[in-house]
């Protein structure tokens, strides 16, 4: 357990709850703090804004075709602008958000399973067992993953689904590396003996010994992974072989946008901003993690920020 | 040396064969090319006359063999569209992709080296916070988005420079600049990681006390020191250039390997595929090995 200095912290400090530490060390670090409000916000967008907004942001409105931003004569959704079908662009982009990030999201679960349990698989069992898996995964390293996605999705319809499953597939060698390398180093530590002296089973000493160990590093380039996917999701469906209409994303209004570059630029600003803002908000969040859950580092976001202040600047 | 190349090229020719047998059931999974390449009401006679021409009316697993035994060979076939032969159409393209790419890493390198070792020399100063936020933004940025947006400013609004194409200096500026934003927003991070922790080691601090100078004290002492990992990222970044940056290529009409390979998907022109895939394997193997000997010569301790 963490060790507070009672003279300092008060009984309310020291019964804080786990939430609410982390949320003074996430206070701590500001742009981190910004980063994940507005990550928040996105997700609500996602979740709750399709159910207010989805008839809005399909309705074709031909008089407003290509609307500028920022008049509000139109109502508030028509802020920053329209499409070339009148469609209001921020009612678009709210909605874009559910696929966006639902498909991210599920390609960097399910990468993050698979490749998380191979590479526990890889660095902690025979040598023959270790050298199929990472023959493997250098297979899907040495391919170009955006190409592979576009191969297979040429074959396969490019349902929500199916994007999710070949950007998956290009993703799961990052975690089956990174997995492996601290599963080498980890298992040769003193408390695996003791554990294995013990007559703990290998599934016992995997989940129980191994996996918390390997857990925070995980997270941390799952958070950097979720921006990549994103991007890489957005190029395939800027290039037509991604989502399909009329289900939209960002990447998508991009591509949708280009043709009317020279006419209206917001029809492409606005969306790729979106995507900006979002994977800037998961690099961000990222830093802090690798900070956040390094008990080592730990420290320069927990209480007396002063001095850690001044560390940080020596 | 000799034990480095050896282990290094059974490593590739594994992947390279795992390579071979995917892209080959993936490409001719992907529908009948008799319909593509032949007009809609070719009589049977016809398709079968094109599909005995191009081997397709053998089983599958023998049209594998005779493809793996041509390509041992170093023939990749012909180009079904192009008529010529495959190696002919991707050899030209990946030139002017590894032209882009060696001119953009150049590019990065020098730029992310300097903005990064000069961040790192003042942790927390005004350089560094503006260093970070910049490279944080470029590494962050989907490379479409830019490219359509300086297309917008540079292009569309001011006139200066060309939307698409090759030919004069001019056509090169754009790509160039989109494909460097993003390896320099990565790079200049991990050489400002790199560079803190070789600062503040004790070389450092004794090179100090001897009263070298800052410059020198950066670029000589602990510039050198700091690259391996930065190298490492720079070869990750090279290899997806050397891929062929897709997008950025079909945005401005770049005649390269990456366009290439999307164009003759898109065509089910397999053989330029398979073509263009083993070129870039191979180049990008040349590449890594050459990471390796830099690792050497950067840090004399590790030998081959």
């Amino acid at each position: 357990m963490t060790q507070t200095d009672p003279s300092q912290t008060g009984t309310a400090a020291r019964q804080a709850s786990p939430v609410r530490r982390v949320c003074g060390m996430l206070w701590r670090d500001k742009p981190a703090f910004l980063a994940v409000v507005f990550l928040l916000i996105m997700v609500v967008c996602a979740v709750a804004g399709p159910h207010f907004l989805s008839d809005v942001a399909g309705s074709q409105n031909l008089r407003g075709r290509n609307a500028p931003p920022f008049s509000m004569e139109k109502g508030w959704l028509y802020l920053l602008g329209a499409d070339s079908l009148g469609r209001p662009l921020l009612a678009r982009i709210v909605v874009a958000a559910r696929n966006t990030l639902m498909i991210a999201s599920g390609a960097v679960i399910l990468s993050m399973l698979i490749g998380t349990t191979l590479g526990l698989i890889a660095g902690y069992s025979s040598r023959r067992v270790s050298q199929v898996i990472m023959r493997l995964a250098d297979v899907i390293m040495s391919f170009p993953s955006l190409l592979l996605a576009v191969i297979v999705l040429y074959m396969l319809p490019p349902s929500v689904f199916n994007l999710v499953i070949v950007l998956s597939i290009t993703r799961i060698p990052v975690y089956l590396r990174t997995t492996r390398a601290e599963v080498l180093e980890i298992r040769e530590r003193m408390f695996i003996q003791a554990a294995k002296v013990m007559g703990a089973s290998n599934l016992r000493i995997i989940f129980r010994h191994i996996l918390p160990v390997v857990a925070p590093t995980i997270l941390t380039i799952a958070t950097l992974d979720f921006a990549f996917v994103m991007l890489a999701e957005s190029s395939l469906s800027f290039l037509g072989i991604g989502i399909q209409p009329p289900e939209i994303t960002w990447g998508l209004m991009v591509s949708q946008g280009r043709p009317y570059l020279t006419t209206a630029w917001w029809l492409a600003f606005w969306p790729g901003l979106a995507i900006i803002l979002t994977t800037l908000s998961l690099n961000l969040l990222s830093n802090w993690m690798r900070i956040a859950l390094d008990p080592v580092q730990r420290w320069r976001l927990e209480k007396r920020a002063k001095t850690a202040k001044e560390a940080r600047v020596v | 040396m000799y034990r480095l190349l050896k282990d290094r090229t059974i490593a590739s020719f594994v992947s390279l064969v795992g390579l071979i047998v995917m892209v080959f059931f993936l490409s001719r999974l992907t529908g009948d090319p008799t319909n593509l390449f032949l007009p809609i009401d070719a009589s049977q006679e016809m398709r079968d006359q094109f599909r005995r021409l191009h081997g397709l009316d053998q089983p599958l697993f023998n049209q594998f063999l005779n493809y793996v035994g041509d390509v041992l060979r170093l023939d990749f076939g012909d180009s079904v569209r192009r008529a010529q032969p495959a190696l002919d159409v991707v050899l030209p393209a990946f030139l002017w992709t590894l032209q882009l790419a060696v001119i953009t890493m150049v590019l990065v390198m020098g730029c992310a080296v300097l903005v990064g070792s000069l961040a790192a020399f003042r942790v927390g100063g005004f350089f560094d916070r503006l260093a970070s936020f910049v490279s944080l933004i470029g590494a962050s940025a989907p490379d479409f988005w830019i490219a359509i947006v300086v297309i917008v400013i540079f292009s569309v609004n001011l006139g200066w420079l060309p939307t698409s194409g090759t030919g004069s200096v001019a056509h090169w500026l754009l790509p160039i600049a989109v494909l460097f934003v993003r390896p320099f927003g990565l790079l200049v991070q991990v050489v400002r990681g790199s560079m803190i922790t070789a600062l503040s080691s004790a070389y450092v601090k004794t090179a100090r006390a001897k009263g070298v100078k800052n410059l020198p004290l950066i670029f000589v002492h602990t510039l050198r020191n700091a690259m391996l990992p930065v190298i490492t990222v720079m070869g990750d970044q090279a290899a997806a250039l050397l891929n062929g940056a897709v997008v950025v290529e079909s945005i401005f009409g770049f005649p390269g390997v990456g366009k290439l390979m999307i164009d003759s998907i898109l065509q089910r022109d397999f053989n330029v595929v398979l073509a263009a895939i083993m070129v870039t394997a191979i180049a990008i193997f040349v590449m890594n090995l050459l990471i390796d000997i830099a690792y050497s010569l950067l840090d004399p301790r590790i030998r081959y």
